[in-house]
């Protein structure tokens, strides 16, 4: 394993080459590709694209084409710790669109963005299928159920301590 | 590899094993502790809570007991949940902490734990799962092994007839009877559409090509449904006898499963479920001593609504954006990488096995006269118990809010149940009363949809409900057709106004006329529906 910073260009490469060497060459393997890519370094960056444009032959435009359109995909990072609101329609009915204003009022941030001491970023999900815990917001996958703006102001608080 | 004997064997002699998860009058002291590990109660620590029960056992030496990882209960609103069988009592809401009191308390002096057993809304207190009134008028079909069975472990799911239909069809059926025997059951496509599931096979089947694919459509986009993912989670090896059923009646040798990449469990799983049947023999060549060969492999999604059509669904596996295209051709003619491809939802598949076992005349005389067997429905919102039903087609809406989803919460009026996602409609009071199958839903401007159902109290406004799912809209508009990316965009527009008080007559006149432009003018059905849902808001409320 290599470490999660971005400094360190060689660490990536080899990070890069680990996850190409599990796939054939072959096209439709791109999505698989990415997703994996978005798992290890948290978004999709510009060596990496680089990288599978030269592994499948496919064009750098596509696959930034193809980066962009799925949601899952970002270009840039998120931060150390990303917060989701589910705006599944379970959790909107019972009151998720509250929980998100909260937060970025809390936060000073938007939907996507991340703080600028790259701590928190924000992010709002379509259903995560919790939808008898609804509304839920999860931190790094963490999921908090029956949140309300009280519960996310407390949990934010116990992640601001953190280092 | 495992001979055909060697799995009757394991079928028998594991089926004796677990005959006390299902027979609930077993003569045992043997008690199986089942903890519910699906993504809801997972969500609120049911791993712990199963880590917990093993260490007090072993720390006790107890050994007649068995703690065993499931899929969904349904009942999720009441989770994490646990049930002991044979006696079959149900614990609500527990905790790690809880473990050590049931332990001492129902384990070892056979009482049960009071304080943790479920309150029906009339405060009723309820000890065993088949007295609550939830589970009273459902009847599980597709969902039979979930709750029931460990999903990680092929040997439970051979004991209650795991791939015997796989084996019965190579055996004892040609392709042609295995069609006719799905087309007389009367099956339809659960995906939402409700395409009759033989005919897409015979359609398949005919089609000329020598290389044909399989493809279990699992990108569940509908926010609000949950039902593939338990299936899923709860009963992989069901979907994966399937797709070989399948497989086998068209002249397929591969297939793919599309999972939705937000479902870790599902997607995990599903890997295990298909790599304990290679390990078996039952996927791969020759498989139960036939010639018959098949694949499965796992393909992620990335987050893309549109990516549930099944053209779009078809570029996206190739490893491309994914855009729907016209049809025809049909996937049945054209479809991955322009061969012959069948494409149905995981519950669609789930239904297989069992009417390739139970015969088709056992599975249509189950529900009505156009729409056979049951449908499993994502319940949630403002209704008591959020959860997962499965019911018999002809079930009317206020049976499934009022009697099994126990009614309004907070002593609220219904307002209005939505089902088929941001493709469907909202149904009003007065409609509750239709029995549910895809006709009459079709009849009162809704859809079946795949079975996300949402119900609203008196408090919740139309117009930001619509506003809601035509914002969900444009976020997943594709980007292809023009009216689509552009009108829903207008449409959301006139809503926003409409919300700050500030419409006009003309506006409402404008958004119906946008509205009806969309519908006609793009290519695939989920936009069509899109702009539909907020026409018919309009109308009813």
């Amino acid at each position: 394993m290599c470490c999660e910073c971005n400094n360190g260009e060689n660490y990536q490469d080899t990070k890069m080459e680990q996850i190409l060497s599990k796939y054939e060459k072959d096209k439709s393997n791109l999505i698989q590709i990415l997703n994996e890519v978005q798992e290890g370094y948290g978004y999709i960056p510009k060596h990496a694209q680089l990288a599978i444009s030269e592994y499948l032959g496919i064009p750098m435009a596509e696959i930034y084409g193809v980066i962009t359109f799925y949601s899952r995909f970002t270009l840039e990072a998120k931060g150390k710790y990303n917060i989701a609101v589910c705006l599944g329609t379970a959790c909107y009915v019972k009151g998720s669109e509250k929980i998100l204003d909260k937060l970025k009022e809390k936060l000073g941030i938007d939907v996507g963005e991340t703080t600028p001491d790259g701590k928190f970023s924000i992010e709002a999900t379509r259903c995560i299928g919790a939808c008898g815990l609804a509304p839920v917001f999860t931190v790094n996958g963490e999921v908090y159920g029956n949140a309300t703006p009280e519960l996310l102001d407390k949990v934010i608080e116990e992640y601001k301590s953190k280092k | 590899m495992k001979s055909l004997e060697e799995i009757h064997k394991i079928r028998e002699e594991k089926r004796k094993e677990l005959d006390l998860r299902v027979n609930l009058q077993a003569n045992t002291r043997e008690k199986h502790i089942l903890v519910c590990h699906g993504t809801g109660c997972t969500s609120s620590k049911s791993p712990k809570i199963i880590e917990t029960f093993r260490k007090i056992l072993e720390e006790k030496n107890i050994e007649n007991v068995k703690v065993i990882q499931t899929g969904c209960f349904g009942l999720c609103s009441k989770g994490p949940i646990v049930i002991i069988r044979p006696e079959d009592v149900f614990y609500a809401h527990c905790t790690p902490e809880d473990c050590e009191e049931i332990i001492n308390t129902h384990i070892i002096n056979g009482q049960i734990v009071e304080r943790l057993l479920c309150k029906e809304i009339d405060e009723q207190t309820v000890t065993r799962l088949d007295e609550l009134n939830f589970y009273k008028k459902q009847k599980r079909i597709a969902l039979k092994n979930c709750g029931v069975i460990d999903p990680e472990n092929i040997d439970e799911y051979i004991a209650f007839d795991g791939y015997k239909a796989l084996e019965k069809v190579l055996l004892e059926m040609t392709p042609e009877d295995v069609i006719k025997e799905i087309t007389d059951s009367g099956l339809r496509g659960r995906g939402g559409a409700g395409f009759p599931t033989g005919k897409k096979w015979e359609l398949t089947r005919i089609a000329k090509g020598t290389q044909k694919y399989v493809v279990c459509n699992a990108d569940e986009g509908d926010p609000g449904a949950f039902m593939d993912r338990s299936i899923l989670e709860g009963d992989p090896h069901s979907v994966l006898e399937a797709m070989m059923i399948a497989g086998y009646s068209i002249g397929a040798n591969k297939g793919y499963i599309y999972v939705r990449a937000e479902y870790p469990i599902a997607v995990q799983r599903f890997q295990i479920a298909i790599d304990q049947a290679k390990e078996y023999g039952i996927l791969g060549k020759n498989i139960f001593g036939t010639d018959f060969e098949f694949d499965v492999e796992v393909r992620l999604g990335a987050g893309a609504f549109v990516c549930g059509e099944e053209t779009a669904l078809i570029a996206s596996i190739e490893g491309k954006s994914g855009h729907p295209r016209l049809k025809p051709p049909f996937p049945a003619n054209a479809g991955l990488w322009m061969k012959p491809t069948l494409i149905n939802n995981v519950e669609t598949f789930a239904n297989v096995p069992k009417i390739i076992l139970n015969g088709s005349k056992w599975y249509s005389s189950i529900g009505t006269e156009n729409s056979k067997g049951t449908k499993v429905f994502a319940l949630g919102g403002n209704v008591v118990n959020v959860g997962l039903v499965e019911v018999p087609m002809g079930t009317t809406l206020r049976e499934i809010v009022f009697d099994i989803g126990g009614g309004i919460p907070n002593g609220r009026k219904f307002k209005a149940a939505q089902t088929g996602g941001p493709s469907g409609g909202c149904i009003p009071e007065q409609n509750l009363d239709t029995p549910i199958d895809f006709e009459s839903l079709n009849s009162i401007g809704s859809m079946m949809g795949s079975g996300g159902l949402i119900v609203m109290d008196d408090t919740k406004c139309m117009v930001n409900l619509a506003k809601f799912y035509l914002g969900f809209t444009v976020d997943e508009s594709c980007g292809k057709c023009t009216p689509c990316r552009i009108g829903t965009k207008r449409m959301l527009e006139i809503l926003e106004k409409i919300t700050e008080g500030k419409g006009t007559l003309e506006d409402l006149e404008k958004l119906e006329k946008l509205a009806q432009t969309v519908k006609k003018t793009s290519i695939c059905g989920l936009r069509t529906n899109g702009s539909k849902s907020s026409i018919e808001h309009n109308q009813i409320f």
